[in-house]
């Protein structure tokens, strides 16, 4: 992936300024950030307004008993921006219990389904969001199963259903 | 007075006569749900023309269908629908359960996906394969209208109790979730002790 190097480097100049304590980092070309929870909404909305109007994802992982991790949840914003192939991911790390950041909804319209495809699977909330339901789970399911403490066959919320013969219709 | 008949008249039972409109005029209804599903369309396709067997009708609506072929893994979001149109679909009514997924939750043994839909409804035929050829669902069908032709009744009295079905089903959870360990299953075990000829 082609990115414009030295406009990526003055931009995350001008963020850290801003935004003193933020991690850097660049690996092969891509660009990585990462924010502190009670930061992440201003560092956010400040790059929206520095040109990433589109932003791609916002994904979560669950870093429970991940080797040499000290925080447990961490949320990737990935961040493009349309007019010139500039990209950015923005990491906020979040911890038990009760993990939540602010929402971007009203930054970007599509972190409207991705926070709550977040929300469904990892169950981090997100503060401030106008519609915060699970996405792809039944509404009635109670876990958040891309947990890592989740069992991978579940909790028997597969076989919790009626069972139907021949006799009922 | 010995009674003649002419010799273009055939008597059978009523019961007879009934199953074999129903099993000649099968109208599927098609709950594609994964890639069974694109079998399930070339089953119905012109390549293997599932009109040859009377069933090619496939009808979107459970109020025009009588044999439900469930062609894929069913995810427990999708299974009250399921259920539901099952509910909805008019005596007689069959279900084929096609493929792995549908009929055990194939290699999806996870948290999202019913491990076989016969836990939750009553199945007919069960389809082996991942997926399926056409030809096997055809087979199936025939084996089907087989069934009907052989053991079905106009007053619908072959379908099962609700107590066998109970008892079968006690059965299936008495023994629990199978062990691939030999000594620990004892399906494998009375497979062992009475071979099958
Ligand atoms: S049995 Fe195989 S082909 Fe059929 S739905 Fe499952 S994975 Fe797909």
């Amino acid at each position: 992936m082609t990115t414009d190097q030295s406009s990526t480097a003055d931009l995350l100049e001008t963020l850290v300024a801003r935004f003193p304590g933020l991690e850097t980092s660049a690996y092969r070309g891509q660009t990585r950030v990462v924010v502190g929870e009670p930061a992440s909404f201003e560092v956010l909305s400040f790059l929206a307004a520095a040109g990433f109007d589109l932003l791609v994802d916002v994904t979560c992982v669950d870093y429970l008993e991940y080797r040499g991790a000290t925080r447990r949840y961490g949320l990737v914003y990935l961040l493009a921006s349309t007019a010139t192939p500039r990209r950015l991911t923005v990491r906020v790390f979040v911890d038990d219990p009760e993990p939540a950041v602010r929402s971007v909804v009203g930054v970007w319209r599509s972190a409207d389904w991705l926070e709550r495809e977040v929300w469904d699977m990892f169950g981090i909330r997100f503060v401030g969001h106008p519609d915060l339901r699970r996405l792809m789970m039944p509404e009635q399911f109670t876990a958040h199963p891309l947990r890592k403490d989740y069992p991978l066959q579940g909790r028997g919320e597969r076989h919790n259903f009626p069972v139907l013969t021949r006799e009922d219709g | 007075m010995a009674l003649e008949l002419p010799e273009n008249v055939v008597v059978s039972r009523l019961d007879e006569l009934a199953n074999w409109c129903r099993k000649n005029s099968l109208w599927p209804m098609p709950f594609a749900t994964a890639c069974c599903g694109i079998e399930l369309m070339a089953t119905g396709a012109a390549k293997h023309d599932l009109a040859r067997f009377g069933a090619e009708v496939f009808r979107f609506s459970p109020r025009q269908c009588d044999l439900m072929i469930v062609a894929g893994r069913v995810a427990m979001k999708m299974l009250p629908v399921l259920q539901r149109i099952w509910l909805q679909m008019h005596e007689p009514k069959w279900c084929i359960s096609m493929g792995a997924c549908a009929s055990t939750g194939g290699v999806f043994d996870t948290y999202a996906v019913v491990q076989g839909i016969d836990r939750f409804i009553p199945v007919d035929m069960y389809v082996p394969g991942c997926p399926p050829r056409p030809e096997q669902l055809i087979q199936a069908i025939i084996d089907l209208q087989d069934k009907i032709q052989r053991e079905g009744t106009i007053t619908g009295r072959e379908f099962e109790t609700r107590e066998r079905q109970l008892r079968k089903r006690a059965l299936v959870e008495a023994v629990g979730p199978l062990s691939l360990d030999a000594a620990r299953n004892p399906v494998i075990q009375r497979e062992l002790r009475f071979p099958r000829s």
